[in-house]
């Protein structure tokens, strides 16, 4: 049932993506940047961590999930040690991210040539 | 011919976007996306034990290997093409652009090339994830404490 559920709701926010998309005439990076600030302010309204529990990865893998994890982290960060942690705790969760895809772009730009 | 009858012959000529089939296959490969992602997680927890948290970061991890890599063996683009949000929405096309700029901007060399480029079109999505969850955040520690 998780499996259905993870599906439909990330195959929903795809198509809604590639229907604004389609019909304005705006960019990938306008709806992902969009998305990432909308994952945010829903976590702030403690809707995402709902989202979460009922569509599991259907919601982690989007870029929304993003915005969720910066704002969960920063709050975390103030919950253990004040102000300070919401400068250090921001990057906490998308810490595996943020290093993952640095590291493993410049390696592979190393090894590989780009395609034309 | 004035400009308004050209505007509408450019646009009669133009080949068409087919918007139903593009918002049909973003939802079947954006949804094949999040349930393979499902069973990843699921892997996760039951033969390494992890926590089901712990999880989905492993599970980005993954994502962002299988798509830097594929990008940079030339796989990924032409599915990104076809697949459009299916593939830009999900964590898949954070580290897709992220790699390929890195490849394009290769030959300007380490610094002004890969260094300067790397998040040219992924830094928007950084800039204003931070600068939001930061004022987010500072809300609701004046609202709450």
């Amino acid at each position: 049932m998780m499996y259905l559920k993870a599906f439909i709701f990330a195959g929903l926010v795809c198509l809604i993506s590639q229907v604004v998309l389609d019909n304005t005439k705006v960019t990938p990076g306008h709806i992902t940047s969009s998305l990432t600030v909308i994952g945010a302010l829903l976590s702030f309204l403690g809707i995402y961590d709902k989202i979460v529990s009922c569509f599991g990865a259907g919601a982690t893998i989007l870029i929304s999930n993003f915005g969720h994890m910066l704002y969960a982290g920063a709050i975390t960060g103030f919950e253990e040690c004040g102000a300070l942690g919401i400068f250090t705790g921001m990057l906490g969760n998308t810490g595996i991210s943020l290093v993952s895809v640095i590291v493993f772009s410049f390696v592979f730009t190393l090894l590989f040539k780009a395609k034309d | 011919m004035n400009r308004d009858e050209y505007q509408k012959l450019v646009k009669k000529m133009s080949p068409k976007e087919p918007k139903l089939r593009n918002a049909l296959v973003a939802f079947l490969t954006g949804g094949l996306v999040g349930f393979i992602g499902e069973v990843i997680v699921n892997v996760l927890m039951n033969s390494f034990g992890l926590a089901r948290v712990d999880s989905y970061a492993w599970l980005a991890f993954i994502l962002i290997l299988f798509a830097t890599f594929m990008t940079a063996i030339g796989k990924l683009d032409n599915l990104v093409a076809k697949a459009k949000c299916g593939l830009i929405i999900p964590t898949t096309g954070f580290a897709h652009s992220i790699q390929s700029a890195a490849l394009d901007y290769k030959k300007d060399g380490f610094i002004t090339g890969i260094g300067a480029n790397l998040f040219k079109l992924a830094g928007s999505v950084i800039l204003y994830g931070i600068v939001s969850a930061f004022f987010l955040a500072l809300l609701k520690v004046a609202l709450y404490g």
